[in-house]
Protein backbone atom coordinates (compact mmCIF):
# COMPACT_ATOMS: atom_id res chain seq x y z
CA UNK A 1 0.00 0.00 0.00
CA UNK A 2 1.44 3.27 -1.21
CA UNK A 3 1.21 6.40 1.13
CA UNK A 4 -0.43 9.14 0.21
CA UNK A 5 0.53 12.87 0.72
CA UNK A 6 -1.64 15.29 2.73
CA UNK A 7 -2.73 16.42 -0.90
CA UNK A 8 -4.03 13.17 -2.01
CA UNK A 9 -7.39 14.29 -1.90
CA UNK A 10 -7.06 17.66 -3.83
CA UNK A 11 -5.28 15.51 -6.46
CA UNK A 12 -8.39 13.27 -6.64
CA UNK A 13 -10.52 16.21 -7.23
CA UNK A 14 -8.23 17.05 -9.89
CA UNK A 15 -8.70 14.05 -11.77
CA UNK A 16 -4.97 13.31 -11.18
CA UNK A 17 -3.64 9.89 -12.48
CA UNK A 18 -1.56 8.51 -9.91
CA UNK A 19 2.07 6.32 -9.96
CA UNK A 20 3.61 4.86 -7.37
CA UNK A 21 7.02 6.32 -7.12
CA UNK A 22 9.55 5.54 -4.14
CA UNK A 23 6.78 4.22 -2.34
CA UNK A 24 4.14 6.94 -2.17
CA UNK A 25 1.26 7.72 -4.48
CA UNK A 26 1.95 10.99 -6.42
CA UNK A 27 0.16 12.67 -9.21
CA UNK A 28 1.85 11.47 -12.60
CA UNK A 29 -0.52 13.77 -14.12
CA UNK A 30 -3.56 15.93 -14.25
CA UNK A 31 -4.97 15.93 -17.78
CA UNK A 32 -1.56 16.43 -20.50
CA UNK A 33 1.74 16.32 -19.22
CA UNK A 34 2.84 18.05 -22.07
CA UNK A 35 0.71 21.14 -21.63
CA UNK A 36 1.60 20.78 -17.92
CA UNK A 37 5.91 21.45 -19.25
CA UNK A 38 4.72 23.97 -21.67
CA UNK A 39 3.09 25.72 -18.66
CA UNK A 40 5.63 25.77 -16.21
CA UNK A 41 8.25 27.01 -19.13
CA UNK A 42 6.10 29.39 -20.17
CA UNK A 43 3.71 30.37 -17.00
CA UNK A 44 3.64 28.19 -14.14
CA UNK A 45 2.97 25.06 -12.50
CA UNK A 46 1.95 23.92 -9.21
CA UNK A 47 3.40 20.31 -8.04
CA UNK A 48 3.53 18.52 -4.46
CA UNK A 49 6.68 17.44 -3.62
CA UNK A 50 5.59 16.33 0.10
CA UNK A 51 6.99 12.93 -0.85
CA UNK A 52 10.60 14.52 -0.03
CA UNK A 53 12.20 14.05 2.85
CA UNK A 54 12.80 17.05 5.48
CA UNK A 55 15.42 16.40 8.36
CA UNK A 56 16.44 19.29 10.24
CA UNK A 57 20.12 19.28 11.87
CA UNK A 58 20.22 21.50 15.22
CA UNK A 59 22.58 22.17 17.64
CA UNK A 60 26.06 24.10 18.49
CA UNK A 61 27.76 21.89 16.47
CA UNK A 62 25.05 21.69 13.32
CA UNK A 63 27.78 23.02 10.87
CA UNK A 64 30.68 20.52 11.88
CA UNK A 65 28.53 17.69 11.79
CA UNK A 66 27.48 18.21 7.96
CA UNK A 67 30.65 19.00 6.89
CA UNK A 68 31.78 15.58 8.30
CA UNK A 69 28.60 14.01 7.12
CA UNK A 70 28.27 15.62 3.54
CA UNK A 71 30.58 16.27 0.74
CA UNK A 72 30.28 19.50 0.75
CA UNK A 73 31.46 22.82 2.70
CA UNK A 74 28.02 23.16 4.98
CA UNK A 75 29.82 25.85 7.20
CA UNK A 76 30.73 28.46 4.46
CA UNK A 77 27.03 28.39 4.00
CA UNK A 78 25.51 31.75 5.04
CA UNK A 79 21.88 31.46 6.91
CA UNK A 80 19.33 32.27 4.50
CA UNK A 81 21.27 30.63 1.82
CA UNK A 82 20.95 27.15 0.53
CA UNK A 83 23.05 24.83 -1.47
CA UNK A 84 23.27 21.60 -3.42
CA UNK A 85 25.34 18.84 -2.35
CA UNK A 86 26.18 15.19 -1.97
CA UNK A 87 25.92 12.43 1.06
CA UNK A 88 28.73 9.80 0.16
CA UNK A 89 29.53 6.33 1.81
CA UNK A 90 32.97 5.29 2.67
CA UNK A 91 33.71 4.33 -0.62
CA UNK A 92 32.94 7.52 -2.14
CA UNK A 93 29.16 6.31 -3.64
CA UNK A 94 26.71 8.61 -3.57
CA UNK A 95 23.78 7.36 -1.24
CA UNK A 96 21.86 11.18 -2.29
CA UNK A 97 22.09 14.08 -3.87
CA UNK A 98 20.66 17.25 -1.48
CA UNK A 99 19.48 20.84 -1.08
CA UNK A 100 20.78 21.41 2.29
CA UNK A 101 19.26 25.14 3.62
CA UNK A 102 20.79 26.90 6.51
CA UNK A 103 17.86 28.74 8.56
CA UNK A 104 19.96 30.23 11.28
CA UNK A 105 23.53 30.06 12.23
CA UNK A 106 23.06 26.45 13.88
CA UNK A 107 19.69 25.23 11.90
CA UNK A 108 19.82 23.49 8.98
CA UNK A 109 17.24 21.83 6.66
CA UNK A 110 18.66 18.73 4.45
CA UNK A 111 16.47 18.03 2.25
CA UNK A 112 17.04 14.05 0.40
CA UNK A 113 14.74 12.36 -2.37
CA UNK A 114 12.18 10.19 -1.12
CA UNK A 115 13.65 7.22 -2.48
CA UNK A 116 16.77 7.61 -0.11
CA UNK A 117 14.89 9.15 2.98
CA UNK A 118 15.98 6.33 4.92
CA UNK A 119 19.25 6.30 3.85
CA UNK A 120 20.04 9.56 4.94
CA UNK A 121 18.33 9.71 7.66
CA UNK A 122 19.84 6.66 9.23
CA UNK A 123 23.28 8.21 7.86
CA UNK A 124 22.56 11.55 9.63
CA UNK A 125 21.68 9.41 13.14
CA UNK A 126 24.86 7.55 12.83
CA UNK A 127 27.11 10.09 11.42
CA UNK A 128 26.01 12.73 14.51
CA UNK A 129 27.19 10.91 17.02
CA UNK A 130 30.32 12.69 19.05
CA UNK A 131 28.76 15.81 17.57
CA UNK A 132 26.74 18.62 19.93
CA UNK A 133 23.91 18.40 17.55
CA UNK A 134 20.82 16.51 16.89
CA UNK A 135 19.00 15.29 14.03
CA UNK A 136 15.45 15.20 13.71
CA UNK A 137 13.69 13.75 10.46
CA UNK A 138 10.49 15.54 9.92
CA UNK A 139 9.54 14.37 6.66
CA UNK A 140 6.00 12.95 8.27
CA UNK A 141 4.67 16.61 9.67
CA UNK A 142 6.28 18.71 6.37
CA UNK A 143 4.58 18.81 2.78
CA UNK A 144 6.39 20.24 0.47
CA UNK A 145 4.56 22.55 -2.45
CA UNK A 146 6.36 24.04 -5.62
CA UNK A 147 5.54 27.06 -7.70
CA UNK A 148 7.73 26.95 -11.27
CA UNK A 149 7.42 28.96 -14.04
CA UNK A 150 8.16 32.53 -15.25
CA UNK A 151 4.96 34.01 -13.68
CA UNK A 152 5.73 32.19 -10.18
CA UNK A 153 7.11 35.79 -8.24
CA UNK A 154 3.74 37.52 -9.38
CA UNK A 155 1.39 34.69 -8.23
CA UNK A 156 3.19 34.21 -4.94
CA UNK A 157 3.75 37.90 -4.75
CA UNK A 158 -0.23 38.05 -4.36
CA UNK A 159 -0.52 36.32 -1.37
CA UNK A 160 2.86 36.95 0.89
CA UNK A 161 4.42 40.32 2.20
CA UNK A 162 7.53 38.59 2.18
CA UNK A 163 9.82 40.76 0.16
CA UNK A 164 10.53 38.25 -2.98
CA UNK A 165 12.64 40.78 -4.60
CA UNK A 166 15.14 40.75 -2.36
CA UNK A 167 14.74 36.86 -2.04
CA UNK A 168 18.11 35.34 -4.23
CA UNK A 169 18.57 32.45 -6.10
CA UNK A 170 18.76 29.48 -3.46
CA UNK A 171 17.69 31.23 -0.39
CA UNK A 172 14.88 30.88 1.95
CA UNK A 173 13.28 33.15 4.07
CA UNK A 174 10.38 32.46 6.87
CA UNK A 175 7.22 33.68 4.76
CA UNK A 176 3.50 33.83 5.86
CA UNK A 177 1.35 33.00 3.15
CA UNK A 178 -2.42 34.25 4.08
CA UNK A 179 -1.88 33.80 7.81
CA UNK A 180 -0.45 30.20 6.90
CA UNK A 181 3.52 29.99 8.42
CA UNK A 182 5.69 28.46 5.57
CA UNK A 183 9.08 27.70 5.05
CA UNK A 184 9.82 30.18 1.54
CA UNK A 185 12.46 28.94 -0.75
CA UNK A 186 13.78 29.97 -3.98
CA UNK A 187 14.37 26.96 -4.97
CA UNK A 188 13.40 24.24 -7.76
CA UNK A 189 13.91 21.34 -10.09
CA UNK A 190 12.87 22.48 -13.86
CA UNK A 191 15.15 25.16 -15.02
CA UNK A 192 12.71 27.96 -14.37
CA UNK A 193 12.43 30.75 -11.60
CA UNK A 194 10.19 29.45 -8.77
CA UNK A 195 10.03 28.69 -5.11
CA UNK A 196 8.75 25.63 -3.06
CA UNK A 197 7.07 26.13 0.38
CA UNK A 198 7.73 24.20 3.08
CA UNK A 199 4.38 23.72 4.88
CA UNK A 200 3.15 21.92 8.18
CA UNK A 201 1.68 18.51 6.23
CA UNK A 202 -1.87 19.68 7.79
CA UNK A 203 -2.22 23.00 6.07
CA UNK A 204 -1.15 22.06 2.71
CA UNK A 205 -4.49 21.86 1.27
CA UNK A 206 -5.82 24.97 2.41
CA UNK A 207 -2.16 26.95 1.23
CA UNK A 208 -2.84 24.87 -2.51
CA UNK A 209 -6.19 26.23 -2.36
CA UNK A 210 -4.81 29.83 -2.11
CA UNK A 211 -1.99 29.09 -4.39
CA UNK A 212 -4.11 27.76 -7.36
CA UNK A 213 -6.54 30.74 -6.10
CA UNK A 214 -3.92 33.40 -7.16
CA UNK A 215 -2.81 31.40 -10.23
CA UNK A 216 -5.71 32.14 -11.87
CA UNK A 217 -5.20 34.74 -14.65
CA UNK A 218 -1.50 33.84 -14.60
CA UNK A 219 -1.59 30.53 -16.32
CA UNK A 220 -1.08 28.17 -13.31
CA UNK A 221 -1.50 24.66 -13.15
CA UNK A 222 -1.25 21.56 -11.19
CA UNK A 223 1.76 19.38 -12.57
CA UNK A 224 2.46 15.94 -11.73
CA UNK A 225 5.86 13.81 -12.11
CA UNK A 226 6.05 13.40 -15.63
CA UNK A 227 6.29 16.68 -16.79
CA UNK A 228 8.77 17.52 -13.32
CA UNK A 229 10.80 14.61 -15.07
CA UNK A 230 11.19 16.40 -18.68
CA UNK A 231 11.50 19.72 -17.29
CA UNK A 232 14.68 18.57 -15.42
CA UNK A 233 16.33 16.34 -18.14
CA UNK A 234 15.99 19.22 -20.45
CA UNK A 235 17.74 21.29 -17.86
CA UNK A 236 20.59 19.06 -17.45
CA UNK A 237 19.72 18.39 -13.70
CA UNK A 238 20.92 14.45 -12.40
CA UNK A 239 17.87 12.26 -11.43
CA UNK A 240 18.93 9.82 -8.14
CA UNK A 241 18.89 6.31 -9.59
CA UNK A 242 19.66 7.26 -13.11
CA UNK A 243 22.70 9.55 -13.61
CA UNK A 244 23.62 9.22 -9.74
CA UNK A 245 23.96 5.85 -8.03
CA UNK A 246 25.50 4.43 -5.11
CA UNK A 247 28.31 2.60 -7.57
CA UNK A 248 29.35 6.07 -9.07
CA UNK A 249 31.28 9.03 -6.96
CA UNK A 250 29.72 13.05 -7.96
CA UNK A 251 32.89 12.63 -10.05
CA UNK A 252 31.35 10.20 -12.70
CA UNK A 253 28.44 12.28 -12.70
CA UNK A 254 30.71 15.27 -13.68
CA UNK A 255 29.64 16.80 -10.48
CA UNK A 256 32.95 16.97 -9.08
CA UNK A 257 33.05 20.21 -8.01
CA UNK A 258 30.55 20.04 -5.28
CA UNK A 259 33.31 17.51 -3.19
CA UNK A 260 35.08 20.11 -1.16
CA UNK A 261 38.33 18.64 -0.10
CA UNK A 262 39.77 22.07 1.12
CA UNK A 263 37.31 22.00 3.90
CA UNK A 264 39.19 21.49 7.01
CA UNK A 265 38.59 17.83 8.77
CA UNK A 266 38.01 14.23 7.61
CA UNK A 267 34.29 13.49 6.04
CA UNK A 268 32.84 10.67 5.35
CA UNK A 269 34.15 9.28 2.14
CA UNK A 270 37.27 11.72 1.87
CA UNK A 271 40.04 9.50 1.32
CA UNK A 272 38.11 7.50 -1.36
CA UNK A 273 37.13 10.05 -3.29
CA UNK A 274 40.26 11.80 -3.24
CA UNK A 275 42.24 9.07 -4.75
CA UNK A 276 39.04 8.81 -7.26
CA UNK A 277 39.52 12.59 -8.09
CA UNK A 278 43.06 11.95 -9.02
CA UNK A 279 42.14 9.04 -11.58
CA UNK A 280 40.87 9.81 -14.68
CA UNK A 281 37.02 8.33 -14.46
CA UNK A 282 36.60 5.67 -17.50
CA UNK A 283 33.32 6.93 -18.36
CA UNK A 284 31.72 10.98 -17.96
CA UNK A 285 28.44 12.37 -18.16
CA UNK A 286 27.12 14.09 -20.98
CA UNK A 287 24.13 15.41 -23.30
CA UNK A 288 23.30 13.79 -26.31
CA UNK A 289 20.88 15.27 -29.01
CA UNK A 290 19.22 13.42 -31.57
CA UNK A 291 17.34 13.39 -34.85
CA UNK A 292 13.91 12.58 -35.52
CA UNK A 293 11.51 11.46 -33.00
CA UNK A 294 12.33 8.60 -31.33
CA UNK A 295 14.01 9.17 -28.00
CA UNK A 296 17.08 7.43 -26.38
CA UNK A 297 15.77 5.96 -23.19
CA UNK A 298 17.14 4.49 -20.01
CA UNK A 299 19.31 1.71 -20.47
CA UNK A 300 20.02 2.26 -23.93
CA UNK A 301 23.69 1.35 -26.15
CA UNK A 302 25.63 3.45 -27.04
CA UNK A 303 28.11 2.62 -30.12
CA UNK A 304 30.91 4.23 -32.17
CA UNK A 305 31.93 1.99 -34.98
CA UNK A 306 29.66 -0.53 -33.85
CA UNK A 307 31.52 -0.64 -30.41
CA UNK A 308 29.32 -0.40 -27.03
CA UNK A 309 31.05 3.21 -25.55
CA UNK A 310 28.39 3.92 -23.30
CA UNK A 311 24.79 3.91 -21.94
CA UNK A 312 21.59 6.26 -21.52
CA UNK A 313 20.79 7.46 -18.32
CA UNK A 314 17.87 9.45 -19.32
CA UNK A 315 15.83 10.64 -22.05
CA UNK A 316 12.59 12.02 -23.83
CA UNK A 317 11.53 13.31 -26.85
CA UNK A 318 12.15 17.20 -25.24
CA UNK A 319 8.94 19.25 -25.23
CA UNK A 320 10.23 22.34 -25.33
CA UNK A 321 13.18 21.85 -28.17
CA UNK A 322 11.21 19.38 -30.45
CA UNK A 323 13.87 16.75 -30.99
CA UNK A 324 14.80 13.93 -28.66
CA UNK A 325 17.41 14.17 -26.10
CA UNK A 326 19.53 12.79 -23.69
CA UNK A 327 21.93 12.14 -20.62
CA UNK A 328 24.55 9.63 -20.60
CA UNK A 329 27.52 8.22 -19.40
CA UNK A 330 30.27 7.07 -22.57
CA UNK A 331 33.76 6.69 -22.36
CA UNK A 332 36.08 9.88 -21.73
CA UNK A 333 37.60 9.77 -25.58
CA UNK A 334 33.76 10.11 -26.66
CA UNK A 335 32.89 13.39 -24.55
CA UNK A 336 33.86 16.30 -26.84
CA UNK A 337 30.60 18.11 -28.02
CA UNK A 338 29.93 17.76 -31.47
CA UNK A 339 31.15 14.16 -31.46
CA UNK A 340 28.97 11.78 -33.46
CA UNK A 341 27.59 8.88 -31.85
CA UNK A 342 25.14 6.04 -32.79
CA UNK A 343 22.17 4.93 -30.20
CA UNK A 344 21.14 1.39 -30.16
CA UNK A 345 16.90 2.22 -29.95
CA UNK A 346 15.07 -0.77 -30.06
CA UNK A 347 17.80 -2.44 -32.78
CA UNK A 348 17.54 0.40 -34.76
CA UNK A 349 20.76 2.30 -35.34
CA UNK A 350 20.07 6.31 -34.83
CA UNK A 351 22.66 8.99 -34.83
CA UNK A 352 23.08 11.63 -31.40
CA UNK A 353 25.39 13.74 -30.70
CA UNK A 354 27.30 14.98 -27.81
CA UNK A 355 26.03 18.29 -26.47
CA UNK A 356 26.57 20.72 -23.72
CA UNK A 357 24.63 20.47 -21.17
CA UNK A 358 22.29 21.77 -20.13
CA UNK A 359 19.91 21.54 -22.89
CA UNK A 360 17.68 24.01 -21.85
CA UNK A 361 18.09 27.61 -20.40
CA UNK A 362 15.72 30.29 -19.42
CA UNK A 363 16.72 33.30 -20.81
CA UNK B 1 -13.21 5.93 -20.60
CA UNK B 2 -15.20 5.63 -23.19
CA UNK B 3 -15.56 2.02 -24.31
CA UNK B 4 -17.38 2.41 -28.18
CA UNK B 5 -20.18 -0.52 -28.09
CA UNK B 6 -20.11 -1.36 -32.13
CA UNK B 7 -16.04 -2.36 -31.58
CA UNK B 8 -14.05 -5.11 -31.29
CA UNK B 9 -11.02 -5.05 -28.65
CA UNK B 10 -8.07 -7.21 -27.62
CA UNK B 11 -6.65 -7.38 -24.39
CA UNK B 12 -3.47 -6.01 -26.02
CA UNK B 13 -5.75 -3.05 -25.99
CA UNK B 14 -5.90 -2.38 -29.87
CA UNK B 15 -9.30 -1.86 -30.92
CA UNK B 16 -10.80 -3.15 -34.34
CA UNK B 17 -13.93 -2.50 -36.71
CA UNK B 18 -14.59 -4.77 -39.84
CA UNK B 19 -16.68 -3.48 -42.88
CA UNK B 20 -16.59 -5.69 -46.63
CA UNK B 21 -13.27 -7.56 -45.75
CA UNK B 22 -11.24 -4.48 -44.61
CA UNK B 23 -9.95 -3.91 -40.84
CA UNK B 24 -9.80 -0.42 -39.44
CA UNK B 25 -7.69 -0.86 -35.92
CA UNK B 26 -6.08 2.08 -33.61
CA UNK B 27 -5.44 1.36 -29.78
CA UNK B 28 -8.21 2.53 -27.10
CA UNK B 29 -8.68 5.21 -24.83
CA UNK B 30 -7.59 3.23 -21.93
CA UNK B 31 -4.63 2.48 -23.78
CA UNK B 32 -3.73 5.86 -24.74
CA UNK B 33 -4.70 7.44 -21.43
CA UNK B 34 -2.27 5.27 -19.47
CA UNK B 35 0.47 5.43 -22.00
CA UNK B 36 0.12 9.64 -21.26
CA UNK B 37 0.53 12.18 -24.46
CA UNK B 38 1.51 10.58 -27.13
CA UNK B 39 4.52 11.83 -29.21
CA UNK B 40 5.81 9.02 -31.86
CA UNK B 41 3.87 6.15 -33.79
CA UNK B 42 5.87 3.66 -36.02
CA UNK B 43 3.67 1.84 -38.27
CA UNK B 44 4.11 -0.64 -41.16
CA UNK B 45 3.86 1.19 -44.38
CA UNK B 46 1.07 0.49 -47.59
CA UNK B 47 1.17 -2.83 -49.10
CA UNK B 48 3.12 -4.67 -46.19
CA UNK B 49 1.63 -7.75 -44.49
CA UNK B 50 0.71 -7.87 -40.51
CA UNK B 51 0.41 -10.88 -38.87
CA UNK B 52 -2.41 -11.44 -35.80
CA UNK B 53 -0.64 -12.10 -32.68
CA UNK B 54 2.85 -10.03 -33.89
CA UNK B 55 4.36 -6.79 -33.23
CA UNK B 56 3.46 -3.86 -36.07
CA UNK B 57 4.76 -1.74 -34.85
CA UNK B 58 5.05 1.07 -31.97
CA UNK B 59 3.61 3.76 -29.91
CA UNK B 60 6.33 5.92 -27.69
CA UNK B 61 4.89 8.87 -25.19
CA UNK B 62 7.06 10.90 -23.09
CA UNK B 63 7.75 8.31 -20.62
CA UNK B 64 7.12 5.03 -22.36
CA UNK B 65 7.59 2.87 -25.39
CA UNK B 66 4.92 0.21 -26.57
CA UNK B 67 4.52 -2.17 -29.14
CA UNK B 68 1.47 -2.71 -30.99
CA UNK B 69 0.18 -5.96 -31.45
CA UNK B 70 -1.52 -6.70 -34.54
CA UNK B 71 -5.23 -8.22 -34.07
CA UNK B 72 -5.95 -9.28 -37.04
CA UNK B 73 -3.94 -11.21 -40.29
CA UNK B 74 -3.71 -9.10 -43.91
CA UNK B 75 -2.05 -6.66 -46.19
CA UNK B 76 -2.27 -2.99 -45.11
CA UNK B 77 -4.42 -1.01 -47.38
CA UNK B 78 -4.12 2.74 -45.64
CA UNK B 79 -2.16 4.20 -43.36
CA UNK B 80 -3.41 7.10 -41.71
CA UNK B 81 -0.68 9.34 -42.17
CA UNK B 82 -2.26 12.42 -39.45
CA UNK B 83 -0.91 9.95 -36.67
CA UNK B 84 2.61 10.66 -37.85
CA UNK B 85 2.27 14.42 -37.81
CA UNK B 86 0.27 15.24 -35.00
CA UNK B 87 0.23 11.73 -32.88
CA UNK B 88 -1.64 13.81 -30.37
CA UNK B 89 -4.88 12.98 -32.16
CA UNK B 90 -4.71 9.19 -30.66
CA UNK B 91 -4.93 10.80 -27.33
CA UNK B 92 -7.77 13.51 -28.18
CA UNK B 93 -9.75 11.29 -30.76
CA UNK B 94 -8.71 7.50 -30.33
CA UNK B 95 -11.32 6.10 -32.06
CA UNK B 96 -12.67 8.49 -34.78
CA UNK B 97 -9.71 10.48 -36.23
CA UNK B 98 -7.25 8.49 -34.33
CA UNK B 99 -7.09 5.14 -36.12
CA UNK B 100 -4.02 3.45 -37.03
CA UNK B 101 -4.22 1.05 -40.12
CA UNK B 102 -6.71 -0.31 -42.62
CA UNK B 103 -6.22 -3.74 -42.96
CA UNK B 104 -7.37 -6.08 -45.84
CA UNK B 105 -8.07 -9.24 -43.86
CA UNK B 106 -6.45 -12.45 -45.28
CA UNK B 107 -8.29 -14.75 -42.82
CA UNK B 108 -11.03 -15.10 -40.37
CA UNK B 109 -10.65 -12.07 -37.21
CA UNK B 110 -9.80 -14.19 -34.36
CA UNK B 111 -12.52 -14.25 -31.10
CA UNK B 112 -11.83 -10.75 -29.98
CA UNK B 113 -13.50 -9.27 -26.73
CA UNK B 114 -17.25 -7.00 -27.43
CA UNK B 115 -17.41 -3.69 -25.48
CA UNK B 116 -18.45 -5.47 -21.94
CA UNK B 117 -15.61 -7.74 -22.04
CA UNK B 118 -13.06 -5.57 -22.89
CA UNK B 119 -14.74 -2.71 -19.90
CA UNK B 120 -13.60 -5.88 -17.22
CA UNK B 121 -10.50 -6.28 -18.58
CA UNK B 122 -9.80 -2.37 -18.06
CA UNK B 123 -10.93 -3.29 -14.33
CA UNK B 124 -8.81 -6.13 -13.77
CA UNK B 125 -5.41 -4.02 -15.57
Amino acid sequence: MSRETSLHGVHQGLGALFTDFAGWSMPVRYASELAEHKAVREAAGLFDLSHMAEIHVTGKQAADVLDFALVGNLTGVKPGRARYTMICDAEGGVLDDLVVYRLADEHYLVVANAGNAKVVADALAERVAGFDAVVDDRSETTALIAVQGPNAAAILGAVTDADLAALKYYASVPAVVKGHDVLLARTGYTGEDGFELFVDAGEAPAIWRILTEAGEGHGLVPAGLACRDTLRLEAGMPLYGNELTLEQSPFEAGLGRVVKFEKPGDFVGRSALEERAEQDVPRVRVGLRGTGRRAPRHGYKLLADGVEIGEVTSGALSPTLGYPIAMAYVDRAYTEPGTELSVDIRGRIEPVEVVALPFYSRA
Amino acid sequence: MSIPENLQYTKEHEWLSVEDGVATVGITAFAAESLGDIVFVQLPDAGSTITAGEVFGEVESTKSVSELYAPVSGEVVEVNGTTSDTPEVINSDPYTEGWLLKVRLSGDVPELLDAAAYAAHTQEN
